[in-house]
């Protein structure tokens, strides 16, 4: 690790000054930080420690909404109870990410913040853009079996890598920051970019702006939900393809549906028109089929990973049946 | 390391370690390598990192470290408080050798920098046991020959004891999911299984 100063901060504002400064980053968990510190890929010259922060909560507000602070670690999110029972995806989506160990460490902040694990750009001897900007992507002429079929561009095909944000994108959640100009609330599908011409930019955060707390909006159909990950292990490893799920069903039909991608595009995808498609149908193999089609439509595989458009499709479909049996 | 006041604070250096670990050959021949490193002035280019100082538990017991900022826990355990028996194998958070209890709920130790454990409470595998008591799952580690070469141990105990204090794992496939963050080279998984089994039954 190359040499850093280190400030503890006690209160939000406090963070946020020491957070603009040049080379600086916030630490919370930790977990992918100094991991990609040890390899020489993050480089801050400054890291403020933000866990004395009162940031650890998780409130059930008037309205039903669940505010989660950005310091709640993982593990306490996915048991919290009101979890459990009302969003069984997101329990579901933390639970099939990482080991007890990272879960116990890392935050939810830090969880929305995570940087691909495309191979790549973990090791320094080979060209990667969100690495190094302009220096090319050696992935789209490498091996590419792990990474992105969708949201991908001529510069960058690494894979969003986190479960959690696949549940929270699919429940509509708000990103809640303070900054140096102040409070924002962002919604989930604004948060994070497609990597486009500047993959090193991989979310809307400002310098300094702190994630202060998510905030998972009431949905009267989450409860019937759920997340399938397909990986090549069967615990501890990223996801190939996974969904996130939720079904609004009466009379054996569709009323609506949220559905949610991961381990296939740049970042968290939402599939909105295959939502639309699927609202009306009957519940069965045939309408969540074409559901699937409709959700990969725009997918463009590369050598290694043509496999994961069929597989992503067969885990929706997959998703989409578990959810509907839910009683 | 050429500031000298933090070794002498936490106790230690590299070079006591070795001393200590009774590695005289290897002693012998990095004598010279040492004593020009000792003798080797920084590049001013090149900031030295800056010093933390924790206060934390360890063990039960109060410590003040006075470490630079990129010392992870593991490291500070191992080569500054003398403190082996946390075992450091990828160093990347991915094979669990490292774990160690914070605050009661297991962590890697290796992706934790010392600085973030201000106020932590850590317990380590030289923790578990009371005097010659072993813990109870260091107790059924042995009983059922849990282990083979033993490196990954104190990491697989230490997340066993985790596993039982966190209480959500009940059946076997869910305990071998709840340990899937230890990894055993020689495959003794199945032994784990039924040793963290047995503490189940009588927690």
């Amino acid at each position: 690790m190359i040499p850093f100063s280190f400030i503890r901060t006690k209160d939000k504002e406090t963070a946020i000054r020491d957070g603009s400064v040049k080379g600086a980053k916030f630490i919370a968990g930790g977990t992918n930080l100094v991991d990609l510190m040890k390899l020489d890929i993050e480089k801050p010259d400054r890291l403020v420690d933000i866990n004395a922060l009162e940031l650890k909560q998780i409130e059930v507000l008037s309205n039903g909404n669940i505010r989660v602070g950005a310091l709640v670690k993982n593990t306490a999110f996915a048991y919290h109870p009101e979890i459990i029972k009302r969003y069984p995806v997101i329990h579901e989506a933390i639970l099939s990410g990482a080991s007890a160990q990272l879960r116990n460490m890392a935050s939810t902040g830090g969880n929305i913040l995570q940087r691909t694990r495309c191979y790549y750009f973990y090791d320094t001897a080979f060209a990667c853009n969100k690495r190094e900007p302009g220096s090319g992507c050696s992935a789209i002429i490498g091996y590419n079996r792990n990474h992105a079929i969708l949201g991908t561009s001529e510069h960058c095909i690494a894979t969003h890598p986190s479960d959690l944000c696949v549940a929270l994108l699919a429940m509509d959640t708000i990103v809640l920051t303070q900054g140096p100009k102040g409070k924002r609330s962002i919604p989930f599908s604004e948060f994070h970019l497609l990597p486009g011409t500047t993959p090193h930019i991989e979310n809307v955060l400002q310098k300094g702006e702190l994630i202060t707390a998510i905030e998972i909006p009431a949905l009267h159909f989450s409860n019937r939900s759920c997340y399938l990950k397909v990986r090549d292990r069967a615990s501890y490893e990223f996801a190939l393809a996974s969904a996130a799920v939720a079904l609004d069903i009466s009379g054996g039909k569709i009323n609506q549906s949220r559905i949610a991608l991961g381990g296939v595009g740049t970042k968290p995808w939402r599939a909105l028109e295959a939502e639309k498609h699927l609202a009306g149908s009957d519940i069965g193999q045939e309408a969540f089929r074409k559901t699937a089609d409709i959700a990969l439509a725009s997918a463009k595989p590369h050598q290694h990973n043509a496999f994961k458009t069929e597989l992503a499709k067969r885990t929706l479909v997959r998703a989409l049946m578990t959810a509907s049996e839910i009683a | 390391m050429d500031n000298e006041s933090s070794p002498k604070k936490t106790g230690t250096t590299r070079r006591d370690f070795l001393a200590q670990m009774g590695l005289t050959g290897a002693g012998l021949t990095l004598a010279p390598l040492l004593s020009k490193a000792e003798k080797h002035i920084p590049d001013p280019e090149i900031p030295l990192p800056s010093m933390v100082t924790t206060h934390l538990s360890i063990n039960g017991k109060s410590q003040t470290l006075v470490l630079e900022s990129n010392v992870t826990l593991l490291d500070a355990l191992r080569e500054r408080l003398h403190m082996p028996g946390t075992k450091k194998g990828c160093d990347h958070g991915q094979c669990g050798a490292c774990t160690v209890l914070m605050n009661g709920y297991r962590i890697n130790s290796c992706l934790c920098l010392a600085g973030l454990c201000e106020g932590a409470e850590i317990i380590t595998i030289e923790g578990l046991s009371k005097g010659e008591d072993l813990h109870p799952m260091q107790e059924a580690f042995l009983k059922h020959d849990a282990f083979q070469c033993g490196y990954c141990t104190p990491g697989q105990i230490c997340s066993a004891v985790g596993l039982v204090s966190e209480g959500h794992a009940k059946t076997d496939a869910e305990i071998r999911e709840a340990m899937s963050g230890n990894i055993c080279r020689c495959g003794a998984y199945h032994n784990i299984l039924e040793a963290i089994k047995e503490v189940q039954k009588t927690a």
